[in-house]
């Protein structure tokens, strides 16, 4: 009997691949949604090593919400030409115009909510089946108990009474006609599992990720990057910062935190000993202690 | 480092929550905004310290009511392993849910209040991880706290469960006086009791060898997809997708594809941009054959040397997840890794009385209910016995009018 290396990285890694093939063999139209954030980068990795030397069976499907960290669409855009696959885009800017959506107003303002119905849009238009997301059961606790298989009915809505049981590693994705899927190949990984998978596998990602200097304003305690599309007034006051992000989202919900690190090593070492979860740095979590909960049930990722 | 997956088994009145919040606490694993959102909750203890049990309460109806209804999966880490805990409701009107946590468990932690000893519930948690093929076993009898830390309340539980351990033939059983809510033998080893010399939970669950690694010779690989570019410069390629599902492929081994039974030889492992000489259980590799054989997704690869039962009839344990009733006049469909298929439920061997585990003659089957069945496939299914590969010893039932998950199966015997 040969023994072999197989430690709790290749572990995580063999069952997202092991997800993400289902998708594939289960589904008529499934996509990948993503962000341009590390957790859907790498979930890009684990589709090339799924699928790879053929193409993905998927689309990437980004649901651009118009504020985004101009570096995320630099990125984004290299990707796709590296990796020769397609992407489709919705526009919660085409959902405002179209009035299907409000642009809220006031200081805190964001159009982190906006985007299910451009998401939801997007999903009937394309009729998919599937959607492949890069959530995390250690970011929140209603997530804790959120299936991998995770049915959706046609509102988007996830019931968390009426979850289906998920056995061993059978995932059941039958579903009617109008329902989707959102799968979560990486729900057992952690925040520091995403960034030892990704030093290891030495990805790229977008600089925002690491420390820059950048002009950012002070709201509800924590940093935010000073830009059009946060309603600033008279007592904002910009100022010049070493920051980073810990997850790419909309520019005006995802809160920068100081740093130095401008290496992986350094990232991983500031998370290590870091006493605030990444989801600490959105305010979207924020609203109530089961706003995660409600968004989901709504449609959201 | 690897990962340990564990489930803990128990109700709210034995500090199941407070048990994974006192780990996760006492491991540093709950940050500062996470801290502060449970310090701002209202529920409090008596002493009027943080409620670790709200850590694992997920959703708004399981605070509102303070108990688990679902499966939460929590993580930590120390510097020697990954720990996933499937936290799972202990009532009994939950059995599909700890059944659900179980399956992806490879220790079970059952919890015993020190003050009410063996109960029925502790039959019943035994019953679902010896029913699961759980391999290793830790008993923790909590709230020794409330019985003054006394060795001679934890003795004679132990023997008590012994007893149960022999009757449900449990094998690697071992046995930890805590106390959740204090701390006590959880991260720390206990000041209270000097007269127990073995290891605190913690230390024991970094330890404890879990044969992650499958060391069994049935090498099975159900093909999950085909990868055909169909380029110019890779006309001819052909790669079959999967997880091995255990044992070992290897270079130039012999293998037989079922159902069809045709037989080849193994050309070339790949992962990614490797070339690797072997393909071991958990790994997800691409498997090339030397011949030109039909393939599907559906189809397994095994060992031309060890082959599965190939049967369409299969004795196998069933428990119950749906609140509609088993009908044995109907079809449904059944998931055994990659390969669905129809299937009936043609005969109820037993119901087993989870409480007392007695067996009773049945004809009908409710959510929850446990037994023994004989199911009838459409389809030949390439399995193992559940008690010899449990990867390839378990498979769902799918309502087909609802398209739920409608019972779990674990296959016990081919019938003749």
């Amino acid at each position: 009997m040969s023994t072999y290396n197989f430690d709790y990285l290749d572990e995580l890694e063999a069952e997202a691949i092991h997800i993400l093939r289902e998708v594939a063999g289960q589904f008529e139209k499934p996509a990948l949604l993503f962000s341009g954030g590390k957790d859907s980068i790498t979930l890009v990795r684990l589709a090339e090593k799924a699928f790879r030397p053929g193409k993905f069976p998927f689309p990437l499907v980004h649901i651009d919400t118009g504020h985004n960290f101009e570096e995320t669409i630099t990125y984004r855009d290299k990707m796709i030409e590296r990796i020769g696959e397609r992407l489709i885009v919705g526009s919660v800017q085409e959902s405002i115009n179209q009035g299907k959506v409000i642009e809220q107003t006031g200081k805190n303002a964001s159009r982190n909510a906006l985007q299910t119905v451009t998401l939801l849009d997007t999903i009937a238009e394309h009729q998919f089946d599937a959607c492949i997301g890069g959530a995390r059961r250690d970011e929140e606790k209603a997530r804790a108990k959120e299936r991998i298989f995770s049915v959706r009915d046609e509102f988007g809505q996830w019931d968390p009474k009426r979850q289906r049981p998920e056995l061993w590693n059978i995932y059941n994705g039958k579903i009617h006609k109008g329902e989707n899927v959102r799968v979560f190949p990486i729900s057992n990984w952690t925040e520091l599992d995403v960034w030892n998978y990704i030093r290891r596998e030495k990805i790229e990602l977008p600089s925002i990720y690491f420390s820059h200097e950048r002009e950012v304003i002070t709201r509800n305690g924590q940093l935010m990057a000073a830009s059009p599309f946060l309603n600033m007034d008279d007592d904002d006051l910009v100022f010049r910062k070493q920051v980073r992000f810990r997850t790419v989202g909309d520019m005006s919900c995802t809160a920068a935190v100081e740093s130095e690190a401008t290496l992986i090593d350094d990232i991983i070492d500031e998370i290590s000993a870091s006493k605030i979860s990444e989801r600490g740095a959105r305010l979207d979590d924020k609203v109530s202690e089961a706003a995660m909960e409600d968004r989901k049930k709504g449609g959201y990722f | 480092m690897n990962i340990l997956k564990f489930f803990t088994a128990g109700s709210v009145d034995d500090g199941k929550s407070t048990l994974i919040g006192r780990l996760l606490y006492d491991t540093d694993s709950i940050l500062a905004d996470q801290l502060e959102a449970l310090q701002s909750s209202n529920r409090k203890n008596d002493d009027g310290t943080i409620d670790l049990a709200i850590l694992t309460d997920g959703l708004r109806a399981e605070r509102e009511q303070g108990i688990t209804i679902d499966v939460a999966y929590k993580y930590f880490q120390t510097d020697k392993r990954k720990f996933i805990i499937a936290d799972t409701p202990g009532h009994i009107q939950y059995t599909r849910n700890m059944v659900t946590g179980a399956s992806t468990a490879n220790l079970a932690i059952i919890l015993i209040d020190a003050r009410n000893g063996v109960v029925e519930q502790t039959i019943r948690h035994s019953y679902l991880v010896s029913l699961l093929g759980i391999k290793h076993i830790v008993v923790c009898i909590n709230k020794m706290d409330m019985v003054g830390y006394d060795e001679s309340v934890y003795n004679s539980i132990i023997n008590k469960y012994q007893v149960l351990a022999q009757q449900l033939k449990l094998v690697d059983v071992n046995y930890i006086p805590v106390s959740a809510l204090k701390g006590d033998n959880i991260v720390q080893n206990s000041e209270h009791m000097d007269w127990y010399e073995g290891e605190s939970l913690l230390h024991f669950l970094e330890k404890v060898d879990t044969d992650n690694l499958d060391k069994s010779q049935l090498a099975r690989m159900p093909v999950q997809w085909v990868i055909r570019p169909q380029t110019e410069e890779l006309h001819d390629y052909r790669g079959y997708a999967g997880q091995v599902l255990s044992g070992t492929f290897s270079l130039n081994d012999k293998v037989t594809i079922l159902p069809s039974g045709a037989s080849s030889t193994i050309e070339k492992i790949e992962f990614f941009d490797q070339a690797p000489t072997a393909a071991h259980a958990g790994q997800s590799v691409t498997i090339h054959l030397k011949d030109d054989v039909d393939i599907s997704r559906g189809d397994t690869i095994v060992n031309a040397s060890a082959l599965p039962q190939d049967s369409k009839l299969i004795e196998a344990d069933l428990c119950w997840m749906d609140g509609r009733a088993l009908d044995t006049s109907i079809m449904y469909l059944i998931q055994h890794n990659s390969k669905v298929t129809k299937c009936k439920v043609s005969e109820i061997l037993h119901k087993v009385d989870i409480n007392t585990l007695e067996k009773h003659p049945a004809d009908e089957f409710k959510l929850n209910d446990i037994g023994r069945v004989i199911l009838k496939t459409a389809d030949a299914l390439a399995f193992d016995l559940y008690d010899d590969n449990r990867a390839n010893g378990s498979a769902i039932l799918v309502d087909s009018r609802t398209n739920l998950t409608v019972g779990a199966l674990m296959f016990r015997a081919a019938v003749e």
